[in-house]
């Protein structure tokens, strides 16, 4: 079945321009560091997003070209960043206060794993090594969505939204939407709500590669995103 | 009143042995190499840092743990793009971790300076880095209790200083910086540049010279960016 959804899923950069068609305009952002930085390169055209970084930046652009990085002026991911016309800067507690007090419109992170209840494990395997967090338990308070993007499995194949999480908790109850290489779910009342998933794909083939119930929301849909 | 002072050995020569220190920087961004390397030259030992990460490459702070002065380390992140030398220290059960998320490490060093010794932050609430910690409920919400951070010592960096210690910071440079200034005993500062008192327009200060103890100028400083991409070590 894994190597039967290779060939239908989504690539990373379709799951980050799906997420990008919700993010409204003007709207405040932070993106995860990682795959979830990719969504800024999907802004729907008329649309312009202010980016936030924990780091202590809002209204941040691209990146500079190499060579032209100047290392004061980094995001969360330690990336060479370049400012746009109206950005600012403000110190960690200032920072954190944007992360935690509700201003951010939507966060989007990535997942190791997801529950049905919206319980996000993205900071640790447990699997022992060097334990690092950084701002991922925060960044999962505050915004008003928080979003997810994954591939819907792992690269074993097993499910990575789940009735109940197995690795060590970023955050409870947190995560709004979810966007799987093979579909979109909101998590509503404690369970998982499909909004579209791929025309390629049966709901009964969706449900078998999900690790907890999968309700069908109204108006569910196909989920088509175009080749990059 | 003038808080400048002439050289970075005479500014790192009252930290000794034990001493708990806030070091400034988001990676390298804003870290005050050139401080951090004058203790490095100094050598206390057993020592308590408290920054974002725990070094990347072979400077700053990196160099201060592979010298063994660090006892214990408290970040949110130590992890970096060349980071052996914590990880060996660490698996090896060498250097003591204290692991903090970003936000409530921030909020913690500024509770330390604003006389706060307790607040409640929905971040880390359910997960194993709350365990341990006084829960509440507010408005229907788990919120779990952290307390301050404070330290003898704060090392960081800025733009502009004046004798005074009024500073300015540098684009994302800044990050840490302020919050550190007010919760440490003694803050140390290099900056870039000094300017005359008056030098700053007040509208533009953003550390007011009231939690600042010594400035001292260290034109052209190093990022650890470009030191690690040229493979330097420090000694």
């Amino acid at each position: 079945m894994s190597d039967a959804l290779d060939t239908i899923k989504l690539s990373n950069e379709q799951i980050a321009w799906r997420a990008a068609q919700d993010i409204e305009n003007g709207a405040y952002v932070n993106l995860g560091i990682g795959f979830p930085e990719m969504v800024a390169r999907f802004q729907p055209e008329g649309r312009e997003a202010i980016f936030h970084t924990e780091n202590g930046v809002l209204g941040f652009g691209k990146a500079p070209p190499e060579g032209e990085e100047d290392w004061d002026l980094i995001n969360a991911g330690k990336k060479a960043i370049t400012i746009k016309p109206g950005s600012s800067f403000f110190h960690q507690a200032d920072s954190f206060a944007i992360v935690r007090g509700g201003h951010l419109d939507v966060a989007i992170l990535g997942a190791y794993q997801v529950a049905q209840n919206g319980d996000l494990a993205n900071w640790s395997t447990g699997k022992g090594g060097v334990p690092a967090v950084g701002g991922a338990m925060d960044l999962v308070h505050g915004a008003k969505r928080i979003a997810v993007l994954t591939d819907h499995v792992t690269k074993k194949g097993e499910p990575k939204l789940l009735e109940r999480c197995t690795m060590p908790l970023t955050g409870v109850g947190c995560v709004t939407r979810v966007y799987t290489s093979l579909a979109v779910v909101d998590i509503e009342d404690g369970h998982f709500v499909l909004r579209e998933k791929l025309p390629a794909l049966s709901f009964d083939e969706l449900q078998k590669v999900t690790g907890a119930e999968l309700k069908i929301g109204d108006g569910a849909t196909d989920l088509i995103a175009p080749a990059p | 009143m003038d808080k400048t002072i002439r050289s970075l050995s005479d500014a790192v020569a009252k930290i000794g042995d034990g001493a708990r220190i806030m070091i400034g920087g988001f990676g390298g961004s804003g870290a005050p190499i050139e401080l951090i390397h004058a203790l490095i030259d100094k050598g206390p030992r057993n020592l308590t840092v408290i920054n974002n990460n725990a070094g990347n490459g072979h400077v700053g702070l990196a160099a201060m743990i592979e010298q063994g002065m660090i006892a214990k380390i408290i970040c949110s992140f130590p992890r970096s793009a060349n980071p052996e030398v914590f990880t060996e220290l660490y698996l090896a059960g060498k250097i003591e971790l204290e692991l903090v998320p970003q936000g409530t490490l921030a909020e913690r060093i500024r509770a330390g300076g604003a006389g706060i010794p307790a607040f409640y932050t929905p971040t880390s609430y359910g997960t194993a880095l709350a365990e341990g910690k006084p829960v509440a409920e507010f408005e229907g919400r788990q919120y779990v209790q952290e307390r301050w951070l404070k330290a003898d010592f704060a090392l960081i960096k800025a733009e502009l200083g004046d004798p005074m210690g009024n500073l300015t910071y540098r684009m994302a440079a800044r990050n840490f910086t302020p919050l550190m200034a007010m919760a440490a005993e003694h803050t140390i500062v290099q900056v870039s540049r000094v300017v005359p008192v008056g030098g700053i327009d007040p509208e533009q200060v953003v550390t007011p010279g009231i939690f600042v103890n010594c400035v001292v100028e260290a034109p052209d400083p190093k990022q650890e960016e470009n030191l690690n991409r040229e493979g330097a070590i420090y000694p």
